[in-house]
C-alpha cells in the first residue's frame, strides 16, 4: 500500500508541526508514505473565489504529483473535498479520477482504510472537537444536525480512543466558524463574529484545547483566541492522536 | 454595486447584543425545526418526494401550467401572464382600475415585494394594507421584510412598542406583545371590513384542479379574501404542483421546516369565486424563465419559500436580512438574485462560507451550497469582480502553479513576518484586525522533511 502525503500549502508554511504529526502517526501505524517534494496547492482559493478557471495549474502539478499512489492522505477535509469534487487534468484524466477516488482526509483514512480501533495515544486534557463543515457536510466524517439520520463521528471515535481525554461537546456541535477561505477577509466582520462565537461555547466548557481535522478554521480560531489573551489552545487532532505526552 | 453585504453586514454586527440576539432567536427557529423533523421517521423520504415533484414539475412547466390555466378558467377563476415585474404591476393596477378602489388589503407575497407593488400602487394613489403582523410593522418603519417568513424578525418589541405608538397611537413604552398585538389586530379589522380588494399570495397552484393553496398563521389572507368583491392571487411560476395529492407531502414539509409546526394554522384552499366575487390569478415569471434555462440554477427555483435556509444559515443569523439588499435574503436569495441581476448582487453569492448547512435543511434538496459556488464561476467570467481580486488570484495561481517559486516567496514571505512583523500586522490587513496572524516557523514542513526524512522520498 502506497501512500503520498498531501501538506496542504499553508500547513506546510505555517504548521509544519501538524504535517509532522500526520506523518509520525501514519508510519506509527505501519504506512509506507512519501511525501511527494514538489507539491504546492490543491487549487481551493482560486476556486471557491470563482477563479476555478486560474485553478489549472494547480491541478497539472497536483496530478504530476500524487500520480501512482494507492492512497493520498491530507491532514484537511477542506483540501481533500476540494480535491474530490474539482480536481480536472484534460491531459491525465484517468490519474486524475484515480486521485479523487483515492484522496483521503486523515481520519477518514484511519477509521475506514486502516480500520484502526485502538490508538496508543495519552492526552490528559479537556478538549472540545470543532467539525469543521468541509469535513463534515462535504466529506461526511460525522452524522450532522440538519439531517434525520444515524448519528456517528469519524474524528471522535479516534478521540475516544485516546487515553486521559475529556471531550467537551459545545451546544452547537455542527455550526460553521466562519473561516470560509478567503470570506475571512471579504466578509471580515460576519467571520470573526462567527469565530468568537464558536470559541465562546468551547469557553464556557472550560476547554484546554479545541481541536478539529482542519487547521484552517483551527488558525483561525487560534488567531481570535491570541488576540484576547485566551488561556484556550487550538491543537490538530493528529497532534492528539500522536500524543505520548 | 452600490451597496455590498460585507459592508450592510458590518454595520449590522456593530451592535454586538442585538446581532446575539437575532442570532439566538433564529437559532431557536432552526432548533424547532430540528425537533419537528425528528419527530418524523420518514423525513428524508419526504424531501426526497418534495424534490422529486418539483423536478418533475419543472421538466414539464409549460404544459402543467397550460392544464392550470384550464382548469382555472373552468372554475370561473380569470387567469392572467405577465413576463415581468412591470406587466404584473401594471394588470394588478387595471383590475383595481376597473373596480375603482382605493382601499386594498394584501396578505404576505415575496412576488409583490419581488415586484414592488406596494410602492407602484402607492405612486398610482392606492393604499394598501400589509395585513401579515410582521409585515404591517416593517411597512409602518418603510422598511422592506428582512425574511420570507418573519418578516420584522429583526425588531425586538421595544421597537414595535415605538412603532405602533408612532402609528398606532398605543401606550408608549408598552411593550407586552399580547398588548401590542391586539392593537394591531384592531387596526387591522377595520381594513378588513373597509377594504373591497383583496391580494394573496400563493403556496401551491395546483394543475389538476385549477385551484391554489395559502398558507398563513394569522387567517389574514383568509379574512382579507372573504369579504372582499375582489380578489388577486399573485404567484411565480414555479408555485405549481401536477395533484391535489402533492399537497400531502409539501404541506407537511413546509410548515415544519420553516416554523417546527406541524402544519400552518390555515392551509386555504381557493377554487373558485363564490357568487358575486371575482378571482384573479397573477401567473409572473420575472426572470424564472432565464432561470430555468440555467442548467446549473434551474432547480432554485423548486423552492416553497419555507425559509429554512435563512433561519440555519450562520451568515444570514449574524448580518440580518437587510444586509442581501433583495427582496428575498439568505442562500436561497443569493442563488435567485444573481438571476434577476447579476452586477446588483454579483457580492451575494460570496456572502457565504460554503458550510453548506442550507443545502442540508432545504425540504425540497436544492443544492443551495453548490449553485453557490457555480454562481462564483459565472460571476468572475462575467467580470463582475473586483481588479484587485482579480489580480491576487492570477498572482496566487502562478505562485503555486510554480513549485520553487512557492517555496522561494514562502520562505522569504515567512522570513519576513518573523523580521518585520508590521508590514502584515497593520491596519491593511483584515485578518489582523481583530485576530493574531499565525506565528510564521524557520522551517517548512518540507524543509523539516528533506532534514530529517530525505532518505525516504
Amino acid at each position: 500500500m502506497k501512500i503520498a502525503l498531501f501538506i496542504p500549502c499553508y500547513i506546510d508554511q505555517f504548521y509544519p508541526k501538524v504535517g509532522i504529526a500526520t506523518l509520525q502517526l501514519l508510519e506509527k501505524l505501519g504506512c509506507d508514505v512519501a511525501f511527494p517534494l514538489e507539491q504546492t496547492c490543491c487549487g481551493q482559493p482560486m476556486a471557491n473565489s470563482g477563479f476555478a478557471s486560474l485553478s489549472k495549474g494547480c491541478d497539472v502539478n497536483f496530478v504530476k504529483n500524487f500520480s501512482g499512489f494507492d492512497y493520498i492522505v491530507a491532514p484537511s477535509g477542506s483540501c481533500v473535498l476540494h480535491v474530490k469534487e474539482h480536481l480536472k487534468d484534460d491531459t491525465n484524466p484517468k490519474e486524475a479520477e484515480h486521485i479523487r477516488n483515492n484522496v483521503y482526509e486523515l481520519t477518514e483514512f484511519l477509521t475506514d482504510v486502516l480500520k484502526v480501533k485502538s490508538l496508543k495515544a495519552k492526552f490528559p486534557y479537556k478538549v472540545g472537537l470543532h467539525n469543521s463543515c468541509h469535513g463534515q457536510r462535504g466529506l461526511h466524517l460525522s452524522s450532522m444536525t440538519e439531517r434525520m439520520l444515524p448519528e456517528f463521528s469519524k474524528p471522535e471515535q479516534l478521540l475516544n480512543m485516546v487515553e486521559g481525554i475529556e471531550l467537551r461537546k459545545p451546544k452547537r456541535n455542527d455550526e460553521c466558524c466562519g473561516f470560509g477561505g478567503t470570506f475571512c477577509v471579504f466578509e471580515e466582520a460576519v467571520s470573526v463574529k462567527m469565530g468568537k462565537d464558536r470559541i465562546q461555547e468551547h469557553e464556557v466548557n472550560d476547554v484546554d484545547f479545541i481541536t478539529g481535522g482542519d487547521t484552517s478554521c483551527l488558525m483561525h480560531l487560534e488567531g481570535l483566541l491570541k488576540r484576547k489573551g485566551s488561556k484556550v489552545q487550538t491543537i490538530h487532532i493528529a497532534e492528539i492522536l500522536n500524543s505520548l505526552i | 454595486m452600490t451597496v455590498k453585504h460585507a459592508d450592510l453586514a458590518e454595520k449590522f454586527i456593530a451592535d454586538e447584543p442585538r446581532t446575539d440576539w437575532h442570532d439566538e432567536t433564529l437559532w431557536f427557529v432552526r432548533a424547532k425545526r430540528d425537533k419537528a423533523a425528528h419527530g418524523l421517521p420518514e423525513w428524508e423520504q419526504l424531501r426526497e418526494w418534495g424534490s422529486q415533484i418539483k423536478n418533475r414539475t419543472l421538466s414539464n412547466l409549460s404544459n402543467y401550467l397550460i392544464e392550470f390555466e384550464k382548469n382555472a378558467l373552468a372554475n370561473g377563476i380569470k387567469v392572467h401572464w405577465a413576463s415581468d415585474a412591470k406587466e404584473h404591476n401594471e394588470i394588478v393596477h387595471e383590475i383595481i382600475k376597473k373596480h375603482k378602489i382605493q382601499k386594498i388589503v394584501k396578505s404576505k407575497s415575496m412576488l409583490t415585494e419581488e415586484c414592488h407593488l406596494n410602492e407602484y400602487l402607492q405612486h398610482h394613489g392606492i393604499e394598501v394594507v400589509d395585513t401579515d403582523l410582521g409585515e404591517r410593522i416593517v411597512q409602518f418603519r418603510k422598511e422592506p421584510p428582512s425574511h420570507i417568513v418573519l418578516p420584522a424578525i429583526h425588531l425586538k418589541k421595544e421597537d414595535v412598542s415605538a412603532t405602533f405608538h408612532e402609528h398606532l397611537q398605543t401606550e408608549k413604552g408598552n411593550n407586552d406583545p399580547q398588548y401590542l398585538t391586539e392593537a394591531a389586530r384592531q387596526h387591522l379589522r377595520n381594513k378588513f371590513v373597509e377594504s373591497d380588494l383583496a391580494i394573496t399570495g400563493v403556496n401551491f397552484a395546483i394543475a389538476e384542479t385549477g385551484g391554489f393553496v395559502v398558507c398563513t398563521n394569522e387567517g389574514n389572507a383568509d379574512m382579507g379574501a372573504h369579504t372582499a368583491a375582489v380578489h388577486i392571487a399573485c404567484m411565480g411560476f414555479e408555485k405549481l404542483i401536477p395533484k391535489a395529492e402533492h399537497l400531502s407531502v409539501f404541506l407537511r414539509l413546509l410548515a415544519r421546516s420553516a416554523t417546527g409546526q406541524p402544519i400552518t394554522t390555515y392551509s386555504s384552499h381557493f377554487h373558485k369565486p363564490r357568487p358575486n366575487q371575482e378571482m384573479h390569478v397573477v401567473i409572473v415569471d420575472n426572470g424564472r424563465s432565464k432561470q430555468l434555462g440555467r442548467e446549473d440554477f434551474r432547480n432554485s427555483l423548486k423552492c416553497i419559500r419555507c425559509a429554512a435556509c435563512f433561519n440555519t444559515c450562520p451568515v444570514y443569523r449574524r448580518s440580518g436580512g437587510h444586509s442581501y439588499h433583495t427582496a428575498v435574503a439568505g442562500p436561497i436569495g443569493s442563488i435567485l438574485n444573481p438571476n434577476l441581476d447579476m452586477k446588483a448582487n454579483a457580492d451575494l453569492p460570496f456572502a457565504s462560507t460554503l458550510c453548506g448547512s442550507c443545502s442540508n435543511v432545504c425540504p425540497v434538496k436544492i443544492n443551495i451550497h453548490e449553485q453557490l459556488w457555480k454562481w462564483r464561476q459565472v460571476i468572475v467570467s462575467e467580470g463582475y469582480v473586483a481588479t484587485g481580486k482579480k489580480a491576487g488570484m492570477k498572482g496566487a495561481s502562478f505562485l503555486f502553479s510554480n513549485p520553487k517559486m512557492y517555496r522561494l516567496i514562502g520562505k522569504v514571505g515567512r522570513w519576513s513576518m518573523r523580521a518585520f512583523p508590521l508590514m502584515i500586522n497593520n491596519k491593511a490587513n483584515p485578518w489582523f484586525k481583530q485576530r493574531e496572524m499565525p506565528e510564521a516557523p524557520k522551517e517548512s514542513f518540507r524543509d523539516w522533511y528533506l532534514k530529517n526524512k530525505k532518505n525516504k522520498s
